[in-house]
């Protein structure tokens, strides 16, 4: 007989081996799915986690990684306040849209304006406050009609999306791009691009703002009475109400700080690595983000090991998309089996298993 | 001339750490009043569920009326004719009467004929209850009655009742204890859980004393005195609380018609309350479980925000104000439940410790947690109060109720409050860390704090109150001095036998 | 614009048709969270669903097979829900948004050969006398079996819900469960299967944007109408009747859109086509009602 019982304390070593115990399990199970599919399992498993970063071609995938993990991690690190005070933002695809819209728009806004001391950061506070104010839709939402925030947020991922198909065709569509859908690409607008800092190594702003808020939120988590309040308002929200916690303002602040570092995310990247305001922008950072900030157990260090870990899985998929033709939804499925096996080792942070009968002491 | 109907052999049930039972044996005649006395964690729940099947014993037999008994689960015990009451957690609150009286019995007719045997049963036996009505809407004392109903339905051959007084005025219990010698004299035999040990003696022919798990001596309760009961269950003498009485002081806390609505489904509004409490004055409010008092402790605590008139402090209105503000001010409380509401059930001491004490105690600067004021804080606590655990890194699940309960209200005592109010300090803590509590709750006023105590145990607040005041469907009586109240005027001021009458005798 | 080109008959008989892939799928949520459920993975069950229904229909060439191994396919992915979430007490909306990524790339592996594949034409019924009634003819009765599978399912759950001793339990367990397993009822068994009904509602669901609606396969296809089935339990107050409503309500709103794109009113498309989420949005704030089942998403672990 196999019987759960709850630990008396969580379980440390648990709480790090299991996204480590997941990882190995996904690569065992992914690799039989590939064998399935006709593709030698090991070749894949190493050309997805070995040669974008050892392989022959490494010094051109290694910067891609930072270029990955950024956004990954800035739309992560976000994620993780609301999701351990049970406020689920599931919208940060949305959200990431909306900040690349508005800080797109502002710099074209101002085109061709040569003052980038003045339109770059501008761009950064107005992508911002973009992702923040599409947060701020089901936030509001749930605090003054108990709307379901879930559903909202999902919701508006898809209306981002035809906003940015709209953006792409009409107001921001590039004057003199022949009739082509999109708009200027602001790698040619100095005074708007985010461009590599360090040549060749894929280090831009938002990697650096990515760092950043890993520091940000790691302090804020460990040391600050807002992360106190946060872990509280998720472990216990009664115990919360009594610590004098409000809960309508939690939601508003952590739907408002995912939103925002997702805006944030979107505004680097269309100024950065995309460079254009165009239909196919958002590849579903915003969702990976979510395994993310799981993977990473919603703490800032795991979520930036997390973040390159799946950054990994991009590059790695599109190498062995080329070498091998492994189906691009093999990756995805991949991805999304990453965060089942987790949550389903996540058991034995809290459990222990009993194996046959219990012996009286 | 009695016969056997239930006898327990050697029951022995371990859990990882804890043995629930050890070698419990005992037998239930038919037709007898058995009392199953013990306190808080001496293994009654355990071993009843054993007897209902929802727990498996590791080893040891139980015979049914002489044939062997070994229930997998509470169907199967209900088909032997063994019907159960519980304390908590057996109602559907946005079910009706009938389909949760349905849900309790094996093959129930259909729900029109059901709610017609409903209104029988009920009336036969007193206990007047309407089978269309959803359950949520019904007080503890109903939803009580729900429960006796669907285990009458079912003509049970033994019937367990756990804890079933503690939601009753003591006009209700009388009324009850009619019930019960109705079903006792056809042939019933009932299991009676309880740690009053007054209503054991009026009701019980026989009684088994659990200690630790184990059966440490049964009695005939009529024949030996409440004391000597007590003794057996605790073993050892019990510490009454003593108390000096302090001058009385100004007024520090008063209500001035305190109205609000319930921020829970299924909850009770508050209706008009006006009272004041004095320095070095215990207000003790009784009543019958969800009356009221969540929702008073919640607007005092503040997280229930009121008009700022409703609740003054030393004459200064704090309606509008939240918890820390309020704290700050000197007015400290501790809900009922423990785990989840006064405390974080994964998170540590030290942090349980902040949770409530940061503002007066100083713990966060330019918004960072003072981490390491707030463990000395926590062992401060453990230490004054006697709270048995590792240290304070130990997460408040791991600690056991009476620990954790010492170290919630240490942990608003030692903030040092002008006003604490309290809600059920002792339900569920076992007697000794009971009396600790009692008695630092008395030191507090002593030292010429107001306090509060809620509770629906009205022999604690009995013995602790200056004052007693009851609260009935979120109105509070006016206090009265609670020396010299008797248990009958008591219980009117709970609002008597609401409207219970006494079984038919006829049937 | 020209406004007349749309026929308000064939408006509402569009309208029943646009409705029946969120109608069950909402339908095997509702169950599911009626006995305290929250399977936040529908969008993924429903494009597994959609892909399985191609598949299995191109196979054998049936539709009705299609269905089946719609239903088939939703349901093993209900299954690894039900194992995370009750063997294994994973949070329900964690292990749901898995379901989703989960079933988003499942779906779009076993469908990618299978993107050429027409599906097999799937008559609608012809009902003698009443398909020929005036008005009411095109509207209700010259449908496929599907629409009328879905109407039937509804009238099943309300009676199976509201009438009937297993569906009392089933509330039972969705309203309290500790309770319920104090009264003996088997909790977790009793969630298995209410999943798995919606697991196979939502694979059904699917099925009929890939067979009927659309139809073939095209990688995420179904476009957030899993999603928009939760909000309309939500909406429902967890009631099937009104269910239907909730459903109708937002079909018609796809239906009035893809009608006005057609005939070219001067908005973009892209601002119609945002019209269903926007509707889905406002009907959650103005008409969200009813209660929620008390055990919701709660996670149900019998310990002593």
């Amino acid at each position: 007989m196999i019987a759960l019982e709850r630990r008396p304390q969580p379980s440390r070593a648990w709480s790090y081996l299991s996204p480590l115990l997941a990882v190995i399990v996904t690569m065992i199970v992914g690799g039989i799915v590939f064998a399935a599919l006709g593709k030698p399992p090991v070749e894949a498993i190493r050309t997805i986690f070995w040669d974008p970063l050892f392989g022959d071609f490494a010094s051109y995938f290694r910067p891609q990684l930072l270029v990955k993990a950024a956004p990954l991690i800035l739309i992560a690190i976000g994620l993780s306040f609301g999701f351990r005070a049970g406020i689920w933002n599931i919208g940060a695809e949305g959200q990431y849209i909306m900040g690349a819209l508005f800080g797109a728009g502002f710099a074209l806004a101002f085109y061709p304006s040569e003052a980038r001391w003045l339109i770059f950061p501008l761009m950064i506070v107005v992508g911002t406050l973009g992702g923040l104010l599409w947060a701020m839709i089901p936030g509001l939402l749930r605090v003054h009609f108990r709307t379901n925030e879930i559903l909202v947020s999902l919701m508006l991922v898809y209306v981002a999306d035809f906003m940015l198909d709209a953006m792409a065709l009409g107001l921001l569509r590039n004057p003199e791009g022949m009739g082509f859908p999109g708009s200027r690409n602001l790698q040619q607008y100095p005074a708007a691009h985010n461009a590599e800092l360090i040549a060749n190594t894929g280090m831009h702003w938002g990697v650096i703002a990515a760092f950043f808020a890993v520091v940000a939120a790691y302090i804020l988590l460990s040391r600050h009475v807002f992360g106190f309040n946060v872990r509280l308002a998720g472990q216990s929200p009664r115990a919360a109400a009594f610590a004098g916690v409000s809960a309508d303002r939690m939601v508003l602040i952590c739907m408002g700080l995912s939103g925002g570092l997702a805006g944030m995310a979107g505004m680097f990247e269309v100024a950065g690595p995309s460079g254009q305001v165009l239909a196919s922008f958002n590849v579903g950072y915003g969702f990976t983000a979510i395994i993310v900030a799981f993977l990473g157990r919603l703490h800032p260090v795991g979520i930036l090991l997390a973040g390159f870990l799946m950054a990994l899985t991009y590059i790695g998929g599109e190498l062995a998309q080329m070498n091998l033709q492994l189906p691009r939804s093999a990756i995805q499925l991949f991805q999304g089996m990453l965060l089942f096996f987790l949550l389903a080792v996540d058991v034995m942070t809290n459990f222990r298993i009993r194996l046959g009968r219990k012996k009286v002491a | 001339m009695t016969k056997t109907l239930l006898a327990l052999a050697g029951l022995t049930k371990a859990y990882p750490g804890v043995i629930a039972n050890r070698d419990v044996s005992f037998e239930i005649q038919q037709g007898e009043v058995h009392a199953l006395l013990g306190e808080n964690g001496a293994g009654k729940s355990t071993l009843v569920k054993s007897i209902y099947g929802l727990v498996k014993p590791d080893s040891g037999a139980m015979h049914l009326n002489g044939q062997p008994f070994a229930p997998n689960d509470p169907k199967a015990a209900r088909a032997a004719g063994i019907a159960m009451v519980f304390q908590h957690f057996s109602l559907f609150d946005a079910l009706t009467v009938a389909e949760n009286v349905a849900l309790g019995m094996e093959d129930p007719p259909p729900l029109r004929d059901l709610a017609g045997r409903i209104r029988d049963v009920s009336e036969q036996y007193g206990l007047p209850l309407d089978p269309a009505r959803i359950v949520g809407d019904l007080s503890a004392g109903e939803r009580q009655r729900v429960e006796i109903i669907r285990c009458l339905l079912q003509d049970p051959k033994l019937l367990i009742m756990d804890e079933p007084t503690s939601v009753l005025t003591p006009q209700e219990v009388e009324i009850l204890f009619e019930t019960l010698r109705k079903l006792k004299s056809e042939g019933t035999a009932i299991l009676y859980i309880s740690h009053k040990l007054e209503e054991i003696r009026a009701l019980c022919d026989t009684a088994t004393i659990l200690r630790l798990g184990e059966v440490v001596g049964d009695c005939t309760p009529r024949e030996v005195s409440a004391r000597e009961m007590a003794e057996m269950m605790v073993g050892g003498t019990l510490h009454v609380p003593e108390r000096e009485a302090g001058p009385e002081g100004e007024v520090l806390l008063k209500l001035e018609g305190l109205s609000a609505r319930s921020p829970q489904e299924f909850g009770t509004p508050l209706r008009d309350i006006s009272v004041e409490v004095r320095a070095g004055q215990v207000l003790g409010i009784g009543g019958v479980a969800g009356n009221g008092q969540d929702e008073l402790l919640l607007a005092l605590s503040g997280e229930m925000r009121t008009d700022p008139q409703m609740v003054q402090f030393k004459g200064r209105p704090i309606g509008q104000l939240p918890p820390n503000d309020r704290r700050g001010l000197g007015m400290c409380s501790a809900p009922e439940e423990r785990l989840g509401h006064a405390a974080a059930p994964d998170m540590t001491l030290s942090e349980n410790a902040a949770l409530s004490g940061k503002t007066r105690k100083a713990l966060v600067r330019n918004g960072f947690v003072d981490w390491g004021g707030a463990r000395d804080f926590a062992s401060i606590i453990i230490d004054r109060f006697d709270v048995r655990t590792p240290g304070t890194e130990n997460v408040a699940r791991s600690l056991s109720g009476g620990n954790l309960q010492k170290f919630v209200i240490g942990r608003e005592i030692l903030q040092d409050p002008d006003v604490l109010v309290v809600n059920q300090p002792t339900w569920g803590v076992d007697a000794s860390a009971a009396a600790a509590i009692r008695q630092a709750i008395l030191d507090l006023a002593a030292n010429g704090a107001a306090v509060i105590v809620i509770s629906q145990d009205l022999d604690e607040l009995m013995e602790i109150s200056d004052n007693f005041a009851a609260l009935n469907e979120g109105r509070l009586s006016a206090p009265r001095a609670a020396s010299g109240l008797t248990i009958e005027e008591v219980g009117l001021m709970l609002g008597g036998a609401h409207d219970m009458e006494v079984a038919h005798v006829d049937a | 614009m020209d406004l007349s080109s749309i026929n308000p008959l064939l408006l509402l008989a569009s309208l029943m048709v646009a409705s029946t892939p969120i109608l069950l799928a909402a339908l095997g949520e509702l169950v599911a969270e009626r006995a305290g459920v929250l399977n936040l993975g529908v969008e993924g069950m429903m494009i597994t669903g959609a892909a399985c229904g191609i598949i299995f229909s191109a196979l054998t060439g049936n539709a009705w097979v299609g269905f089946a191994g719609a239903a088939l396919g939703g349901l093993l992915l209900s299954f690894l829900f039900a194992v995370l979430t009750q063997v294994l007490l994973s949070n329900q909306v964690a292990t749901g948004l898995a379901l989703t990524l989960f079933g988003l790339g499942l779906s779009a592996l076993l469908g990618q050969s299978f993107a050429d594949a027409r599906p097999p034409a799937f008559p609608k019924l012809d009902m003698p006398i009443l398909s020929d009634l005036p008005v009411l003819g095109p509207v209700l009765f010259r449908h496929d079996g599907m629409v009328y599978v879905g109407l039937l399912l509804v009238v099943a759950v309300w009676y199976f819900l509201t009438r009937t001793r297993a569906g009392l339990i089933l509330r039972a367990v969705g309203e309290n469960h500790e309770a319920a397993h104090a009264l003996g009822y088997r909790v977790v068994l009793i969630r298995f299967g209410a999943i798995m009904f919606g697991g196979a509602c939502a694979g059904l669901g699917g099925a009929y944007i890939s067979l009927v609606r659309v139809p073939q396969w095209t990688e995420g296809m179904t476009a957030g109408a899993g999603w928009i089935a939760l909000a309309i339990v939500v909406f429902a107050g967890w009631k099937p009747v009104r269910l239907l409503l909730g459903a109708y309500l937002f079909g018609g709103v796809t239906v009035l859109q893809l009608n006005l794109q057609a005939a070219g009113l001067a908005i973009p498309v892209e601002y119609l086509s945002m019209s269903p989420y926007v509707a889905t949005i406002l009907v959650l704030v103005i008409l969200a009602a009813g209660r929620a089942p008390g055990s919701l998403g709660k996670t149900f672990h019998a310990s002593r």
